[in-house]
């Protein structure tokens, strides 16, 4: 394995397929969902299927972003016993492909303590996290330990940041996850219209590739959303396949990512 | 005594706890609470509105009490502060008539809340009906079925309660949700929150409102006895009534004394003793002790008492504890039990099953309290109607087997 960071490698992937005019696909899944075991299935699946980046979750008990679908898929994943350190090691066996960011709650992090989980999250070959619940003015620790790894510690910015916030995204690393709508996680059927204004506050802070996410459940909305931004990120609809689809999972999450990857690819 | 330093800091902090644990949304929320309680917690106008609602709505001063029988029986003297005789039956409603004056002068419009047991429902439903807004109280179903007289109480203040299905479906599910709910309306909504706990401001401020409990005390404990107690104890679920009345005796050479829930026992693992255990971690906004597992799950709390059955702490007993200001012990659900009966028989006051922790520990220890010729003031933060329905199915239940 080259040794690009973690932060070098969500940037190269952001730049190829803007190198091919269009926006970074990335998909999320929880850990554990529908079982650890096919983990290793979703993530080919959804390469396969177009992704440049791939969120996964570790499961947390009290999941205060996230709408209904995630809260079941994580709720699903505990009880089916999933440990983090269970999905350290598998993901640490899997082959080097597209960058692995965490997505997950800031309490499993901090029992492991900041700087352990920076190193074993980066010997399991992600390239960094999202912590839904550590916004930026409690994120200095952990941003140190992640650093020291080469791992980006992806920010969140929201429709009702403030000028203040935007300006410490300076110091940020890897993209800037916009969170389209004020609320939990879950499809929508509109995406707030403010959304152009918010991408374009964070463009004119920082030199960083912006996502977009939470309600994105089209290929059409996916499409739209992929002029705006330099990625779009698909968590519950993506989530709502699988669980449409218990008995083939990795054909779910091909069948729905891959039209989505085509809408963005025809922009 | 050293003077206590002044907590918690510009950042929401006590020590290492406390702090923001939320979303990014949430942060120019928590921003503008804290600015509006800043500036309204010192204007005339404010203090005296509060003041007056707190005298001639809920019936403050409490009174302040000798327990007569119970300091002969126990050889030592025993006072109560008696937050029973609050209106809706507890100290809860000095905080959400303080919360909710504050959001009329943010005006928002639309209050919500979580509840447990639906003390803190209840309050909030009071307090919304007085100033004529709009209440959604989230509780978990489990909760809902358990306490089907709250819901209907909430429901007759005209609140609107929202049975919550996810994870354990009890209070801290009931807590998740409504930040959920805040995040997607924080533009129109104010949280009430019920405890010393969440993102700061919230632990100093619920500390704030109920600190009453305290000033009163003082001034009432040192008229009833010409002298300061040598302790004062009271039980910690969240431990709003704890701060409440630990805060202004902070720098007193008196000892505070947190009792938490130890339910079926500590080892059993069956109980709501966080400070007990003590493992830090981040639950609902505020780093604290939790009940947590190896990987940071937060973990069921149990306890006889509603109320106290919480997996967490406020951020600021937690620093209280790891300062040594205060000291923390916990009481089982059977001698909590054992004190709601004594108490009654001794004073003539059914305490809730939260206060009668506090009681409970001080009857486990009355050896060591006479010997040290103690003065000890109790809060009794609220009253044991809401209780007697599960006592009862307890007792029979036991009679039965």
């Amino acid at each position: 394995m080259s040794e690009r960071s973690g932060s070098e490698a969500i940037q190269a992937a952001f730049m190829a397929a803007k190198a091919s005019d269009r926006a970074a696909l990335i998909p999320f899944f929880t850990a554990g969902f529908p079982t650890l075991g096919v983990l290793p299935d979703l993530v080919k699946a959804a390469e396969d299927g177009g992704a440049d980046i791939i969120e996964i979750g570790i499961p947390f008990s009290d999941p205060l972003a996230d709408g209904p679908v995630l809260q079941q898929a994580a709720s699903e994943a505990l009880a089916q016993g999933t440990r983090v350190q269970a999905i350290l090691d598998l993901l640490g066996q899997l082959p080097t492909g597209i960058p692995r960011v965490f997505l997950t709650y800031v309490n499993p992090v901090l029992r492991r303590g900041y700087v352990p989980f920076a190193a074993e999250a980066r010997e399991a070959g992600m390239a960094g996290a999202i912590v839904p619940d550590l916004p930026w003015t409690e994120s200095s620790e952990l941003a140190r330990a992640f650093q020291h790894q080469g791992l980006a510690l992806i920010p969140l910015v929201a429709p009702t940041s403030t000028d203040k916030h935007m300006r410490a995204l300076k110091s940020a690393h890897g993209f800037v996850y916009a969170v389209s709508v004020t609320g939990v996680t879950g499809a929508r059927q509109g995406i707030d219209g403010g959304v152009e204004a918010m991408v374009a506050r964070i463009r004119q802070a920082v030199d960083l590739p912006v996502a977009i996410g939470f309600g994105i459940s089209t290929p059409e909305q996916a499409r739209r959303l992929g002029h705006v931004a330099d990625g779009v990120i698909v968590g519950s609809a993506l989530t709502q396949a699988l669980m449409a689809k218990r008995a083939n999972p990795a054909q779910a999450v091909y069948d729905f990512l891959h039209p989505m990857r085509l809408a963005l690819d025809s922009r | 005594m050293a003077t206590m330093k002044r907590v918690p800091d510009r950042s929401g902090r006590f020590g290492p706890f406390g702090g923001r644990y939320v979303p990014e949304t949430l942060i120019p929320a928590v921003d503008e609470l804290e600015a509006a309680y800043r500036q309204w917690r010192g204007d005339a106008g404010f203090k005296a509105e509060l003041k007056e609602y707190l005298a001639n709505y809920v019936g403050r001063p409490t009174p302040l009490r000798r327990a007569d029988r119970m300091s002969e029986a126990l050889g030592f003297e025993v006072y109560l502060k008696r937050e029973d005789l609050n209106h809706t039956g507890a100290h809860k409603i000095n905080n959400t008539i303080g919360q909710v004056l504050l959001a009329k002068r943010m005006q928002k419009r639309r209050i919500i809340a979580e509840t447990g047991a639906g003390q803190h429902g209840v309050a909030t439903a009071t307090a919304a009906s007085l100033f004529g807004l709009d209440a959604e109280i989230f509780m978990g179903e489990e909760d809902v079925r358990r306490q089907a007289l709250n819901v209907y109480r909430m429901k007759i203040l005209g609140a609107r309660v929202i049975p919550v299905t996810s994870g354990t479906r009890t209070l801290k599910d009931a807590t998740n949700e409504a930040i959920r709910d805040w995040v997607t309306n924080v533009r129109t909504t104010f949280y009430v929150i019920g405890s010393v706990v969440g993102p700061h401001p919230y632990p100093m401020m619920v500390r704030d409102f109920q600190a009453v409990i305290g000033q009163e005390a003082r001034r009432q404990v040192i008229k009833a006895s010409g002298s300061l107690p040598t302790h004062i104890v009271a039980c910690v679920g969240g431990g709003s009534n704890g701060m409440g009345i630990f805060y202004p005796f902070r720098n007193d050479p008196v000892k505070l004394v947190g009792i938490e829930a130890a339910g079926l026992g500590l080892e059993s693992g069956h109980h709501a003793a966080s400070i007990a255990v003590g493992e830090v971690g981040v639950l609902h906004g505020a780093m604290s002790y939790l009940l947590q597992d190896e990987d940071g799950q937060i973990q069921p709390a149990h306890s006889i008492s509603a109320g106290l059955d919480y997996p967490g702490v406020g951020p600021e007993h937690a620093y209280l504890h790891k300062s040594g200001r205060a000291d923390y012990y916990a009481v089982t659900d059977d001698e909590a039990l054992a004190a709601f009966h004594q108490l009654a028989r001794w004073e003539g006051i059914i305490p809730a099953l939260e206060s009668a922790h506090a009681v409970a520990w001080v009857i486990r220890e009355q050896a060591s309290l006479k010997q040290q010729g103690a003065r000890v003031l109790i809060n009794i933060s609220g009253r044991g109607d809401k209780d007697v329905d599960t006592v009862f199915a307890l007792e029979q239940g036991d009679q039965g087997q």
